[in-house]
């Protein structure tokens, strides 16, 4: 008898599924089902590119701690996909249990003695309900949702909630899917053994008041709250869903109530050359506007967003980024365009970029990125990936302050322009923080208009090829990136339980694992310091971290250690001091493997020690 | 070009149109082409097509890619903002501008390199789009900054300054703005300032996507012997489809034609386009007539010009997307944000 892997609120179920079947938006009920009954989950979408036909998985891990970065390894595997079920019996933790449809008899060498098996003839039980072949396969996939309901002890009455919800006013949608779901149920209740597997969700009060959507849905959420009225974009995997969802959200929240007319333009572009010029042909103008891509994308754009930066013109880019380079892995996840969006543009540039951890912040700064790139009218890139983007995760619930107000930057008005008694220049810094004044074009008959150039110019836009003109221009263009550093979301310290001259930095979709990983780290007795970026250019409070320890972990995901090199350049920093630890293989990184690395770097200096 | 600076000074005597500005506030620096560039002819029509206009100079948003006609937005509308963009993608930042600030007049300045060449996509795209905007090809099927290299409008067998001849078929722009879908499209000629001018103005009233193909010499690089894109070559090729007399709404009609030599399109904001017939048989609302017009006439060795293609009625970016009457860019919170009420109802939902 193999051994049997017994957990409570705290285990992962993969879905082996074929692309195409239906049977994302029933993994979906799954996952939705635990987590109405108050226990944390973190689903996530393994899938191809392609849209009918590969293998494609969902993967759910059950937490009550929450946890929500992946864990790795497979406590149970729902495997409904003949293609890939070698790899996926592989996959099982041993002791674990592997759940398929039992309707065809398997001989033994099909499966591994050390995992437990438990076959449910789904198909059999399918064609003796349904005739219609769509049916029998859409319904096959509630049908296993019954009976590992089951199972795992997940309570009928929120399934069919959901049931409810989902298909409210579609009584007959609703009966057909709890039929279905009873099929599973009865079958397994009359069949087996409940207590087979010994994985079990117990209701618990560890959700809160979380919520649970997709980062790609909240950024444009936050668009919309940050007076986004210009969306130009160009579709691309992982970020299609962002522009879409932006759609959809002005489609109810952004029509005149008197009129019906839309306070907002959503432009599907010709391709990204187009999309991102679109945006800055809008911010030039004075609107807010943006675009969400991915790496490829960021590739095409590059030179509009250097003409950006020069002849500083806002706009927003929103960069859910996927494993590259090139066509790289569209499905898969990465933070490879950490120095194409730093440093894009011939010349030399340096641009803004926040890196949300979650899809709180993906609409926190949504929001913020607008008033940044008007405040310090440049590119601002949001810099999500595919983990966050595409995958529901459990986060703070959205707020927003309704005294605040936009931040429209350093714009003069008509009114300014009649009152001011110097002469305008729209490159002149006034205030010292390297941040000039523009006007909108249309603002006054005589004054301030100006001619808006990628070339080299004057504080007064005149064209100028002098050398000293040009410095003057480009050393202003370094006093705002220091402007930048002040303004940006600042970084978040995480202090060790005990002192300690050990820090760890990481940003953006890390985060959940990089918890994970401190607090086993902690039981384990290393303590660590650790401080999650928000923004680039690095705040100062970076560079007095990395002073304060004697060796500073780097964690990203990619395979050059990128955003190590910005902070080696910025700061001056010792690269012996800054160890990078990098996942690249287009999985989101575990706590398992943060762990593992930072032992294995620790362990052999303590041998040493001792 | 010229090194002497021009006079700020308005002479009191100059004639003020109807917005109050003169003749001389529609105008720009000194140009820096060469002298006799018809480019400079066109900054010309330009300038006069603004002022008989009356549109107040700062209400106009002027942008441009790369190259020799990409600079001439300096040259005119010195009062207006303009936009020196990127080589091939200004129609993607006028779209934006356009999209942001419905009030403005968009004026899009271009070369055949710029549009024919890098920039052939967006071209057919802000077409497609209907952008309310006159967009101007000065073409003059030649690289001029960079010295005289063909570009993709210069017609097959022509011959460049070096001698070398252009095998590639070339691209005939007024033939792709019509297939793409603009409203207005109309062809002239950088020498003939009184059938440019009305065209001019007739391009900026149209409410969709006006387009102009000026043929415009480069005297440097392409105005030699075996050119199609000459001087004497065009004034040769000329054929003219029509002469327009651009008429606004509030100017009466006082001008006589004999019947049948005369044809008056109405547009939706109620302005005239009166056209003196020069093709008997022409109708520039015919578009599939148009097109075989024009092919006939490329075909024969002819430049067709004159007022190729109108729809009178024609839907720009902002109607198709029922955008509000306020421009974008005044939007603010109070009018954009949905507020914490709305998204406690969508957190609800997410739960």
């Amino acid at each position: 008898m193999p051994q049997e892997l017994e957990a409570v609120n705290d285990f992962v179920v993969k879905f082996a599924n074929v692309n195409g079947s239906g049977s994302a938006s029933a993994n979906e009920l799954f996952a939705r089902s635990i987590l109405r009954m108050g226990v944390p989950v973190s689903p996530r979408n393994i899938f191809p590119s392609n849209i009918q036909g590969l293998p494609t998985w969902y993967e759910v891990r059950v937490t009550e701690k929450g946890y929500l970065g992946r864990r790795g390894g497979v406590d149970l595997m729902v495997a409904m996909n003949p293609q890939t079920w070698a790899e996926d019996l592989q996959e099982i933790e041993p002791g674990g249990y592997l759940f398929y449809d039992a309707t065809k008899p398997m001989p033994p060498s099909m499966f591994r003695p050390d995992i437990n098996v438990v076959g449910v003839p789904l198909t059999a039980i399918c064609n003796a309900t349904y005739t219609d072949a769509r049916q029998r396969q859409l319904f096959k996939n509630i049908i296993y949702v019954g009976a590992l309901s089951v199972l795992l002890d997940i309570d009928p009455k929120e399934i069919e909630r959901l049931f409810g919800e989902q298909y409210k006013g579609k009584e007959k949608l609703l009966d057909s899917n709890v039929k279905a779901l009873n099929l599973g149920r009865d079958w397994v209740a009359k069949n087996m053994d409940p207590s087979t597997v010994k994985l079990k969700v117990r209701r618990a009060d560890a959700v809160g008041d979380r919520i649970f959507v997709e980062g790609n849905n909240a950024a444009a959420l936050g668009c919309v709250y940050g007076g986004a009225t210009v969306c130009a974009w160009y579709p691309i995997t992982p970020s299609s869903s962002l522009a879409e969802a932006f759609q959809s959200h002005c489609r109810r929240l952004r029509h005149d109530k008197e009129t019906g007319k839309a306070k907002y333009a959503v432009i599907q572009a010709e391709d990204e050359l187009a999309s991102i010029g679109m945006v800055i042909g809008a911010g030039w103008n004075g609107a807010r506007a943006f675009t969400s891509t991915s790496g490829p994308g960021i590739s095409l754009m590059t030179e509009f967003i250097g003409l950006a930066y020069f002849a500083e013109i806002p706009a927003v880019i929103i960069n859910v980024q996927r494993g590259g380079p090139s066509t790289g892995m569209p499905t898969r996840t990465q933070q490879a365009d950490i120095l194409s969006c730093a440093l894009a543009s011939n010349g030399d540039t340096r641009h803004v970029m926040l890196f949300p951890e979650d899809p709180k912040e993906c609409f926190d700064f949504g929001a913020t990125a607008l008033d940044l790139a008007d405040r310090l009218q440049t590119p601002v890139f949001v810099m999500t990936d595919l983990d966050i983007g595409m995958n529901h995760r459990l986060c703070a619930p959205f707020e927003w302050d309704d005294s605040r107000a936009y931040d429209r930057g350093k714009v003069m008005t008509a009114e300014d322009l009649q009152a001011a008694s110097a002469k305008f220049g729209r490159y002149l810094d006034v205030d010292g923080d390297g941040i000039p004044f523009r006007t909108y074009p249309g603002t006054h008959p005589t004054k301030g208009s100006f001619f808006t150039r990628g070339t080299t110019k004057d504080r007064y836009a005149k064209y100028s090829e002098e050398g000293p003109v040009y410095v003057d221009n480009m050393e202003r263009l370094v006093r705002k990136f220091e402007t930048a550093k002040t303004i940006a979301p600042q970084p978040v310290l995480r202090p060790a339980k005990a002192a300690t001259r050990t820090g760890v930095i990481y940003f953006g979709s890390t985060s959940p694992a990089m918890t994970e990983a401190l607090d086993r780290l902690e039981e384990q007795g290393v303590h660590m310091n650790a401080l999650r970026l928000r923004a680039y250019p690095l705040s100062p409070d970076v560079a007095d971290f990395v002073e304060d320890h004697d060796t500073v972990f780097l964690v990203e995901q990619n395979r050059d250690g990128q955003l190590r090199m910005l902070l080696l350049s910025d700061l001056g920093a010792d690269p012996a001091k800054i160890v990078p630890i990098l996942h690249y293989d287009g999985t989101p990184i575990t706590a398992r493997f943060i762990t593992d690395a930072i032992q294995g770097h620790l362990a052999p200096k303590r041998m040493a020690a001792e | 070009m010229t090194y002497i600076t021009k006079p700020k000074l308005h002479h009191p005597s100059l004639q003020r149109n109807k917005a109050g500005y003169t003749r001389r506030d529609y105008e720009g620096s000194v140009s820096t082409l060469c002298a006799g560039c018809g480019h400079d002819s066109i900054s010309a029509a330009i300038i006069q097509a603004c002022y008989e206009l009356d549109i107040q100079p700062h209400q106009i948003a002027k942008l441009s890619g790369i190259g020799c006609s990409s600079k001439t937005p300096t040259y005119f509308l010195g009062h207006s903002h303009g936009f020196n963009t990127v080589h091939g993608r200004m129609p993607s930042v006028m779209t934006g501008a356009n999209l942001a600030n419905r009030d403005l007049v968009y004026m899009g300045v271009s070369g055949d390199g710029d549009s024919a060449s890098i920039g052939l996509g967006q071209f057919a795209h802000i077409m497609r789009r209907g952008v309310n905007m006159m967009y101007i090809v000065m073409n003059n099927g030649v690289y001029g900054l960079t010295k005289g290299q063909f570009s993709a409008t210069a017609d097959r067998g022509s011959v460049s300054k070096k001698g070398a001849a252009n095998s590639d078929s070339s691209i005939d722009m007024v033939s792709l703005a019509i297939l793409m879908g603009a409203t207005f499209v109309a062809r002239s000629f950088s020498g003939d300032k009184q059938q440019l001018v009305p065209l001019i103005k007739a391009a900026i009233d149209h409410k969709g996507a006006a387009f102009l193909d000026v043929i415009s010499p480069c005297v440097a690089f392409n105005n030699h012997a075996g050119s199609t894109k000459s001087y004497e070559y065009v004034r040769e090729h000329n054929e003219a489809v029509n002469r327009l007399d651009f008429i606004e709404t509030r100017e009466e009609i006082t001008t006589q034609y004999d019947p049948g030599t005369m044809q008056e399109v109405q547009q939706h904001d109620g302005s005239l386009l009166r056209l003196r017939k020069l093709a008997p048989d022409y109708d520039p609302c015919d578009k599939i007539a148009a097109m075989q017009y024009i092919q006939a006439a490329e075909a024969a060795g002819e430049v067709a010009t004159g007022l190729l293609y109108v729809e009178p009625m024609p839907k720009d970016l902002h109607t198709n997307f029922n955008t509000v009457d306020t421009p974008l860019n005044k939007l603010n919170a109070p009018e954009l944000c949905p507020g914490k009420a709305a998204l406690d109802k969508i957190n609800a939902s997410l739960r």
